[in-house]
């Protein structure tokens, strides 16, 4: 059966992404087979459903193969230094508090040489949207293990099996102070577009970890046979939503990580208290 | 005619916090460290009363990164360290050299390596000022000696980031950064302040790092100028790339926006040195040993002189060419073992050099100065 050409690029592409694309800035650097585009196009979704300004939207990444995220954007866009993506953004914010600003990382920039950063960011609370792209493996520098590499994965610096446990991403935003937490893959990409948009409509820290398999290094070296039988194993089949894990049994629970909105609670924001303390003490005790 | 303002008694780093007020900076962001630790204090009691931010970072690089993030939202951005906190601002630095982002890093000099000496004072960092950060890249530092100087000097610094678009390092010593002096502020107007050019182009027009510019001027995040930074060798527009030629002409307009400019950057203070047959080449503290005994050799009938930088980087050749020319000897005293005399020996053509040099966390004392002088008579 023949669809009308017309009619069928309008059901393919719902969504005028070009409105967010810099022209002449793509093909992206990423592989093929990576979710990283997918994950680019469920932040383009959210941020459209926001309606805001894109002259008020800053995008601020570190150093990796989703930190090139920012080039293709057309926002006010940073891509900064290994790990600092977190701090340069705080500077940016509580400059400018007005601004929407969204960090893009990686598991290696956020949790490993931006470790530090990342848990001071949740614990100020500042209104920042954090997305994790974890892909479990440094895919920029050839396929070193990172911080949240499963036990026994195989990557270049861990040839007979990783022997460092993993992070969890979301109990360390969580305990660290951030006030949305949230986990969403590749896969589920309506469902990631929607967690997305929650995470920016939250005000305070948001961190949205987002697996996100890497087939030309993790996928190789771990023995999957094809991207997509990567991404059904890791992020299908390795995820359980949050809203569904109370009704499944046991056994189809265990060794999965949580999807959906896992922590979500009020506590006052960074920039808010700041404008509040120059309101009420600082310029106050200067009369 | 305004009247004549009151003498206030003000440390060293009280004295940077006013002179980065004077210069228009909005934006503290940073980590405590021995001895600048004041700066950090005062910016944070003073800029949340006229509706600028502070902000005390998890570490030395959030601190810097912070700042540089502040200053791309145009807000003049001020950080401050010493000793170790320096070596961890360093791969920021590179990057505000590269990004060409405006900023003002003081770095307050401590005894080293390592954690070293934290209330001792040094002039060790004089290398790591220029050569610390990874790659070539323009250092512009300057070097202030007194506490009025540090407020003025700190005034000049911010100046020279805003119009040349690059961090500029103020850099002294602790003996300067905690000694109290009696200083004036300045009256809003007295000293020449420097805001960033304006971007006036319509924003499809405007390219951040425009070759047909010297110093292209940058505009503020958010105000409709979408464009892309990076730490990455880019084109006009900000994006990276990979063309040799591209990347030549990058690396080289950043130098040359500097290098153009010498005359403008450099700054000396001469004592002496007319009729002068033995010179001493001092910053900071030491300089103020070196004045005392120069002065000292004058009245033992040495005719005796002494240059001293306020701009360290670039490090001003001309003037010690030039002196080298004159003088039998230069003498560097520095509380080092040898780094700014590695610059005197390289642009001196006749004069001989001797350095004087102390590590024991102890100031260079006149006495020292004087003997090496006497050594040449």
């Amino acid at each position: 059966m023949s669809v009308p050409a017309e009619k069928k690029e309008k059901i393919s592409v719902p969504f005028d992404y070009n409105k967010y694309l810099r022209p002449g800035k793509l093909p992206h650097i990423w592989c093929p087979g990576c979710g990283h585009g997918i994950v680019l196009k469920a932040m383009l979704r959210a941020i459209d459903k926001l309606g805001i300004d894109k002259d008020n939207v800053c995008v601020v990444s570190g150093i990796g193969c989703s930190s090139r995220t920012p080039g293709y954007v057309d926002f006010n866009t940073l891509h900064t230094l290994h790990g600092r993506a977190l701090s340069f953004a705080t500077g940016i914010k509580l400059a400018r508090p007005d601004m929407k600003v969204i960090v893009v990382t990686g598991d290696g920039d956020a949790l490993a040489i931006g470790g530090n950063h990342f848990i001071h960011t949740c614990r100020r609370n500042i209104d920042i949207t954090a997305l994790v792209f974890t892909n479990a493996i440094y895919g920029m520098t050839g396929g070193q293990y990172s911080p949240t590499t499963p036990l026994e994965s195989i990557a270049t610096t861990s040839r007979y099996g990783n022997i460092e446990p993993p992070f969890d991403t979301c109990e360390m935003a969580k305990a660290a102070g951030a006030t949305f937490v949230a986990r969403g893959t590749a896969y589920h990409t309506l469902e990631l577009e929607k967690t997305i948009y929650e995470a920016l409509m939250h005000k305070g820290t948001s961190v949205v970890d987002i697996i996100d398999a890497c087939p030309t290094y993790f996928g190789r070296m771990n023995k999957y046979k094809s991207a997509t039988h990567m991404m059904e194993a890791m992020e299908k089949d390795g995820t359980v939503s949050v809203k569904q894990v109370d009704k499944l049994p046991p056994e189809k629970v265990a060794g999965k990580m949580l999807r959906g909105v896992l922590h979500k609670i009020d506590r006052p924001e960074y920039c808010e208290q700041y404008a509040l303390l120059v309101q009420e003490k600082a310029q106050a005790k200067s009369k | 005619m305004a009247e004549k303002q009151k003498k206030r008694l003000m440390q060293g780093n009280e004295a940077c916090v006013e002179g980065a007020l004077y210069a228009g900076c909005k934006f503290y962001a940073g980590y405590p460290i021995t001895p600048s630790t004041e700066i950090a204090e005062g910016m944070s009691v003073r800029l949340p009363k006229i509706g600028g931010k502070f902000i005390q970072m998890e570490d030395e690089i959030g601190g810097i990164a912070a700042a540089i993030g502040g200053s791309l939202a145009g807000l003049k951005s001020l950080t401050a360290t010493s000793g170790p906190g320096f070596s961890l601002k360093q791969e920021c630095l590179g990057y505000a050299c590269l990004a060409e982002i405006p900023l003002v890093i003081v770095n307050v000099m401590r005894g080293g390596p390592s954690t070293g000496y934290p209330t001792g004072p040094s002039q060790a960092d004089i290398m790591q000022a220029k050569w610390g950060t990874h790659g070539d890249h323009p250092a512009i530092a300057v070097t202030p000696a007194y506490v009025q100087e540090i407020l003025t000097e700190t005034v000049r610094a911010f100046n020279l980031a805003e119009k040349y678009r690059t961090p500029v390092i103020v850099l002294y010593d602790e003996i300067v950064g905690h000694m109290r002096e009696p200083i004036t502020i300045p009256a809003p107007g007295e000293l020449a302040v420097v805001d960033r050019e304006k971007v006036t182009c319509k924003p499809d027009e405007y390219f951040p790092y425009d070759e047909r510019f010297e110093i292209p001027p940058l505009a503020p995040f958010g105000t409709g100028y979408r464009f892309h930074v990076t730490g990455l060798n880019h084109k006009k527009d900000g994006f990276p790339t990979n063309d040799s030629k591209q990347i030549g002409e990058g690396n080289m307009r950043i130098m040359r926006k500097i290098d153009n400019h010498l005359d403008e950057i450099w700054k000396n203070e001469e004592i002496g040195l007319e009729d002068a047959e033995i010179a001493v080449v001092a910053i900071g503290s030491t300089a103020r040993s070196a004045r005392y005994a120069v002065n000292e050799a004058r009245s033992m009938g040495i005719k005796a002189g002494l240059l001293r930088p306020l701009t360290l980087w670039p490090f001003p050749d001309k003037a010690v060419t030039e002196l080298s020319k004159r003088v039998k000897a230069i003498i560097v005293p520095e509380m080092n073992l040898g780094q700014m005399v590695l610059e005197v020996q390289r642009c001196s053509k006749k004069a001989e050099v001797l350095g004087v040099h102390r590590v024991d966390g102890e100031p260079i004392n006149p006495g020292q100065i004087i003997e090496a002088i006497k050594s040449f008579k």
